[in-house]
């Protein structure tokens, strides 16, 4: 888009890549290199969100993005209180919505939401007064992993325009894969997916995707390869037959990694499984910025919040 | 004597090959005469000027909740429901708790209908005790009890050994076996429809092979036994074909399509942001399958409508999409939403329409009702095809509010409800 840059995000919420424009993916990867910076200083602490409150909801398992968020409310300054609950049901316990609307009577600004069921921040964020962010909802999407994903591309090769990105492994159940697949697509990136046929769900081409199912013509001449983590806990034994066979075709090995470009990123959102979806050689190979993903995180994560909270970004003639 | 003389309306009755400006008169509850212009001094009078005059409308598959669930709906609700809606009478499923597989619960809901003076209840007994798909419940006795069909809905009869007995047992009382058609196994923790719709939203898919096998091994066991199968809520275009195919063979398979499943696609769920009111079972289809629906109603292949009205609480609604209950009423809206689709927009004639909500399910049930000839029950349902009007909950009878048409413009809405020669319900004029 040429003219005047987008300065703001028009929603108060971030509840996925799917209801973001180009525009607003641009400005929140623009402002997320300036909190880079931010990091480098002896001093890795801003005033922006002084006075704001953040409650970090977490409804699964998580450690990486968890700590990757608290981190960014830190150095933004903001006040802000995690907590862990398994996700309840009617049957027992506090429904979400209850549990929402009781957070929400203390008064925070922010919500960050990780939930093991689709949609559940989307349903809070239509009535919840605090802005919502998504931070992974069941398999459905992941908008702060796909947005530093997207910055650590774009960091190592100027632009998301044209590069061919292969993502491979469990499509099914990956909110990853939905996330990037829409940014991607939607920034020009041409992606492809792979993985077994068994789980490949149906209409994911409708993403804006290619789909393979064999990871070596996926991965052939790409500029990215994107591993995503087998969620064993995710699924029974009859989708693929052993951790074992699924190595064998479809792992990142060095050999299937030289039928990529020569300078191919290679990344993965964590945790890895070494040795089931990537081989270590990979992993701490010189090609691999898995752990740049994870300082990016913190940048991007950063950036959400201080857009969310009305800062605005450079006007940019893009 | 109770003397009801319904004047100048458009009577349209299939069972007679009716449709024309005629008078009706009932008599003590039975209709007396048709005729183009009758006058009775000592009858009440109802101007159906410009409206649609039909034998009463049937809804053959419908959740009361009672005994049970009466925080979500009773027999006197959902029967205040029905005669708002246009229905003179409603089949109840079993799924109640206790279950009803026995003529004992039969019998309490058939009384609970009666106190309720609305419309008329026949009540639909389990298959299997206790809906668990292990023996047969006391059909017989239910039968006699006033139960007028077999169903475990909910869950499909999944023993096949189980399905052909009570395919045969049930030739007795020549009733049929009313099936929710799902191969569990393959609808896994589906929570909506398999395609690019789920893909995207990332939620569990239910293929539409699930219900397409159950209704190829139902057809396969209704040509060994000769049983009566119906299908319920049938909504892939592969079922369908199962149908036809079987129709054409000359066996007893029918089959049943509701107002959601033609009015909406699983693009709902995207477009409503998780609404837990697109969640229902069978799920809304893409629009291929809903094409083929639509096509099977207007050529015939579907026998009748249906609603599946299955209330929830607000408050088992407002869970995650996962978690929430499926099913969404449809008594309140089934007429406008199916008179929009059908009639209006795919020019169905009026006499077909008539047909798929009464006189079809009442031939398939063997049910009293469904026609207007002389000497029949004076059940009649009066529309107003121009009526317009916005599906508002806040005005439902229902105990529960879980419809996905909220808030949507129709035409053609119910004017009033006669059972047994009575006026149960009639819209306010303005």
């Amino acid at each position: 888009m040429g003219g005047e840059g987008v300065v703001r995000l028009r929603s108060k919420d971030l509840v996925g890549i799917d209801p973001l424009t180009p525009g607003e993916i641009r400005l929140i990867l623009d402002t997320a290199v300036e909190m880079r910076e931010i990091a480098q200083r002896p001093i890795k602490k801003v005033p922006a969100l002084r006075g704001k409150t953040v409650v970090n909801l977490f409804m699964e398992a998580s450690t990486r993005t968890r700590f990757s968020f608290e981190m960014a409310e830190k150095r933004l300054s903001a006040d802000s209180l995690s907590f862990a609950a398994a996700s309840s049901s009617v049957s027992k316990g506090e429904t979400l919505l209850d549990t929402a609307l009781n957070l929400e009577a203390m008064q925070p600004d922010f919500l960050v939401i990780r939930h093991p069921h689709a949609g559940a921040p989307h349903r809070l964020a239509k009535v919840l007064r605090s802005s919502v962010i998504n931070a992974g909802d069941g398999a459905h999407e992941h908008p702060t992993q796909a947005l530093l994903d997207a910055l650590t591309i774009r960091l190592r090769r100027g632009s998301l325009e044209g590069q061919v990105v292969a993502i491979v492994g469990d499509l099914a159940h990956s909110r990853v894969v939905r996330s990037n697949v829409l940014l991607l697509s939607r920034m020009g990136a041409k992606v492809r997916v792979a993985g077994p046929p068994s789980l490949i769900p149906v209409g994911m081409a409708e993403l804006g995707c290619e789909v393979y199912t064999r990871m070596e013509d996926a991965i052939a001449g790409a500029d990215v390869v994107m591993m995503l983590r087998i969620q064993l806990e995710r699924q029974g034994r009859m989708n693929f037959p052993t951790v074992r066979e699924y190595y064998d075709f479809f792992a990142l090995t060095p050999e299937r990694l030289k039928l990529a470009r020569k300078d191919c990123l290679v990344m993965h959102p964590g945790p890895i499984n070494r040795g089931v979806e990537i081989d270590s050689r990979v992993a701490d190979g010189p090609q691999s910025v898995i752990l740049e993903q994870v300082t990016n995180g913190v940048a991007v994560r950063m950036a959400v919040l201080y857009l969310l909270a009305g800062g605005h970004g450079e006007p940019t003639a893009d | 004597m109770n003397r009801l003389l319904i004047k100048h309306g458009r009577v349209v009755d299939p069972s007679q090959k009716l449709d024309d400006g005629m008078d009706v008169l009932l008599v003590d509850g039975k209709v007396a005469r048709l005729a183009e212009r009758i006058d009775d001094a000592t009858a009440q009078v109802f101007d159906a000027a410009g409206l649609v005059v039909a034998p009463g409308f049937i809804d053959m598959h419908v959740h009361l909740r009672e005994p049970g669930y009466e925080y979500k709906e009773t027999v006197a609700t959902g029967t205040a429901a029905a005669v708002a809606g246009g229905f003179t009478a409603v089949c109840c499923m079993p799924n109640t708790s206790p279950v009803n597989d026995s003529a004992a619960v039969t019998e309490f809901i058939v009384k609970r209908a009666a106190a309720a003076r609305a419309a008329r209840v026949y009540p639909i007994g389990a298959v299997s005790k206790g809906l668990a798909g292990e023996e047969l419940a006391e059909i017989g006795e239910m039968v006699r009890a006033g139960a007028v069909a077999v169903s475990d809905d909910g869950t499909p009869v999944h023993n096949a050994y189980l399905m052909r007995r009570a395919l045969e047992y049930t030739q007795l009382f020549h009733i049929p076996v009313i099936d929710h058609c799902e191969e569990p196994a393959l609808a896994a923790r589906g929570v909506m429809h398999e395609g690019a719709v789920s893909t995207r939203l990332g939620l569990a898919g239910i293929p539409a092979a699930a219900e397409e096998v159950m209704v190829a091994r139902d057809v396969v066991l209704a040509e060994l036994t000769g049983g009566r199968v119906h299908i319920a809520h049938i909504s892939t275009r592969g079922a369908l074909e199962r149908v036809r195919e079987a129709k054409a063979k000359g066996l007893k398979v029918t089959c049943e399509a509701t107002p959601h499943h033609l009015a909406l696609l699983d693009r709902a769920v995207a477009d409503t942001e998780f609404d837990t009111n697109t969640k229902m079972n069978p799920p809304l289809r893409s629009a291929e399958h809903v094409a083929a629906l639509l096509e099977a109603v207007l050529d015939g292949t579907v026998d009748c409508l249906a609603t599946d009205h299955a209330p929830h609480h607000a408050d088992e609604k407002a869970l995650e999409y996962d978690l929430a209950p499926f099913g969404v009423v449809g008594l309140e809206t089934a007429l406008p939403v199916t008179y929009d689709l059908l009639v209006r927009r795919h020019g169905m004639p009026l006499r077909t329409f008539v047909s798929l909500w009464s006189t079809a399910p009442a031939r398939l049930l063997k049910l009293p009702g469904g026609t207007l000839k002389p000497g029949s029950p004076a059940d009649v349902t009066i529309f107003n095809p121009e009526a317009r009007g916005v599906v508002n909950p806040e005005r439902f009878r229902s105990l529960s509010r879980n419809t996905p048409f909220a808030g949507l413009r129709l035409r053609g809405w119910p004017a009033a409800t006669i059972v047994g020669g009575v006026v149960v319900w009639q819209r306010e004029r303005r």
